[in-house]
């Protein structure tokens, strides 16, 4: 991969639409786009059509969920351009109350992707002309792939032979989800040793 | 005469229905006989596949892999081993990188047999389907030999591969890769020239070069629309580089061409496997970080370090450090991509999986209006769907 023409591109793109770029990285011959949200449709027109970028390939779409962070989702975006053999990322900051241009006037094949990432995450996609539920259930209620779902979900299907049809159910677990945390590695912890407390107290003191 | 009303049937085909490749529901409104509109229902076989790996170390999060695609199962694990070898900057034996192609190419042997042979059935000839099932048969006794499991396999894993082939299975290989040629010829005999499968596929469900493109199709669709693009010789990963295979392309776009594109891509593949028979090298089939993967068995009786890195390995596994990567294979029915964001944890913090069948599917619609009923079943089995992947 040729990481000095990616690091060209990527300037390229950040000074021809620096109004709507914050930034052009190369890392790990990848290069990433961050861009301004409201924006994508117009710069994901000029990655397709500048005869430098001519990115005529959406291959991806997808959201990724940040709980934490202000703007919460990220929607990403890979391309790739056959003509000059390249891929590209272009990334945006979006929160779910906030809807994205769609960009299935661009690349249709963003139908799909943007279904699915509306289902998965909730975030809207404005201009979609088919926004519906892709991946999950007919009637499903909320967004799976945040971070705050639980990986059990909330309802459980069965067959009731009483009532001759599937039904719905709160999902029952007969053993609580277990997830380990092996963040905390054994050295780090303390586990002081009954009656040795002072120890630790003793040289404190000493220290002060 | 009196004013009547006429009303679009609507038709639902599957989701049981034989045809539809597994569990696909499309809802078709019909004119007559005459497709108006096709609105595929997929999700039906949703597992929450990216909401699991997400819950699992590095390593638990391969068997995932196999059970997308679950017709050419190593080629997905392939795609997620780059990713995570990527973050963590590893580079892998040659022998490893060796075994990998071979068995890439066996599974694209096993899915083209898959496809080609339901393919025909569905459009009305029954004979390829005996004789290709037989073939996917011998492919699938490989991965047994090398992974212990048929289908299932968990062999490519970030590092390497799990163990190292048995010493006569490369003979046996070698045997199985001579023969093959003349079932393709047996199919090929039986398909290629036959009247009634040129009348049901030929003109069928034509794309465009700027159509592949705007609607993300990759892999043999791609090509048989007419553009030369494979990300083994584009973008080659692993040995690739140092193989000598041709890649077909058609001009046409039409589901005859995609059917001849992947004939020719077997017998490319018999080519690429005699290749790696001859050249492939003696040596380590795993990195020898045993921070990434597990010492042997006969180590571990004698050394104390080696047992700690194989508990640490299977409880913990291993952190990657933060950042992103998109990696993406040409599997058999197109670009197989993983996009993996990790945190600095043992598991990921993202993996989204780029399946080419998605876009494949999409595609559906645009490519069945207008057709005849009959003639969705021949473009939905030139696509080649599996819903394993589609679905996740």
């Amino acid at each position: 991969m040729d990481t000095a023409g990616l690091r060209d591109l990527g300037e390229h793109v950040a000074t021809s639409l620096s109004d709507y770029v914050f930034a052009a990285e190369v890392r790990r011959d990848e290069l990433a786009v961050d861009a301004r949200a409201d924006q994508v449709v117009r710069v994901l027109k000029f990655l397709k059509d500048d005869p430098r970028c001519r990115f005529e390939q959406l291959i991806d779409l997808c959201g990724v969920d940040y709980p934490e962070r202000d703007p919460r989702f990220d929607v990403v975006y890979h391309l790739l351009s056959i003509s000059h053999n390249r891929r590209l990322r272009l990334r945006i900051g979006v929160n779910d109350d906030q809807p994205v241009p769609s960009a299935v006037d661009v690349y249709p094949a963003a139908g799909w992707w943007e279904r699915e990432t509306w289902d998965l995450y909730g975030i809207h996609f404005a201009g979609n002309p088919d926004l519906r539920r892709l991946l999950t259930d007919y009637g499903f209620d909320g967004h799976p792939l945040r971070k705050d779902f639980p990986l059990t979900g909330y309802v459980e299907l069965r067959y009731d032979s009483e009532q001759k049809r599937v039904v719905y159910e709160p999902v029952k677990l007969t053993q609580e989800f277990r997830r380990f945390d092996f963040l905390s590695p054994w050295e780090g912890a303390s586990y002081p040793l009954p009656g040795d407390e002072k120890v630790d107290d003793e040289a404190g003191e000493a220290e002060r | 005469m009196s004013e009547r009303q006429i009303r679009n049937m609507t038709v639902n085909f599957g989701p049981q229905h034989p045809a539809a490749h597994g569990v696909l529901r499309l809802v078709l409104e019909m004119d007559g006989e005459v497709v108006e509109r096709a609105d595929p229902h997929i999700g039906l076989l949703h597992r929450g596949t990216e909401k699991l790996i997400e819950y699992k170390t590095y390593l638990q999060a391969v068997p995932y892999f196999d059970r997308l695609d679950y017709v050419a199962p190593m080629n997905q694990e392939h795609a997620y081993a780059l990713a995570v070898e990527a973050l963590l900057g590893l580079e892998i034996p040659v022998r490893a990188q060796y075994i990998r192609v071979l068995y890439s190419e066996i599974s694209r042997v096993a899915n083209h047999l898959m496809n080609i042979c339901t393919m025909a059935l569905d459009v009305g000839a029954m004979t390829p389907f005996f004789w290709g099932f037989e073939e996917r048969e011998r492919t699938m006794e490989f991965y047994e030999r090398a992974s212990g499991s048929r289908l299932h396999a968990a062999y490519f894993r970030p590092g390497g591969v799990a163990y190292d082939l048995p010493s006569d299975l490369l003979a046996d290989i070698g045997a199985w890769n001579e023969a093959f040629p003349k079932v393709v010829d047996d199919i090929e005999n039986v398909l290629t020239e036959n009247r009634i499968f040129k009348q049901r596929t030929v003109d069928i469900g034509i794309l465009s070069p700027q159509e592949a493109f705007d609607w993300g199709l990759t892999g043999p669709v791609l090509r048989a629309s007419g553009v030369s693009w494979d990300l083994r010789r584009n973008q080659p990963y692993e040995v690739y580089n140092d193989l000598d295979f041709g890649i077909p392309i058609g001009t046409n776009g039409d589901c005859y061409e995609r059917y001849l594109v992947r004939m020719e891509e077997m017998r490319q593949c018999v080519k690429i496997i005699t290749q790696c028979l001859e050249k492939m090298p003696k040596g380590p089939v795993k990195v020898e970080d045993n921070k990434i993967t597990p010492p042997s068995r006969a180590v571990m009786k004698e050394s104390m370090e080696a047992l700690i890195h194989h508990f640490k390995l299977y409880t913990e596994g291993y952190h990657v450090p933060a950042g992103e990567a998109y990696r993406a294979v040409e599997a058999p029915k197109g670009e197989f991509g993983v996009y993996l964001v990790a945190d600095g944890t043992n598991r990921p913090y993202r993996c989204k999986i780029r399946a080419p069948g998605f876009a494949h599917l999409q595609v559906l619609d645009h490519m069945s209006r207008g057709h005849m009923l009959a003639d969705t079943v021949a473009n939905l089995a030139s696509m080649d769907i599996v819903f394993g992947e589609i679905d996740r």
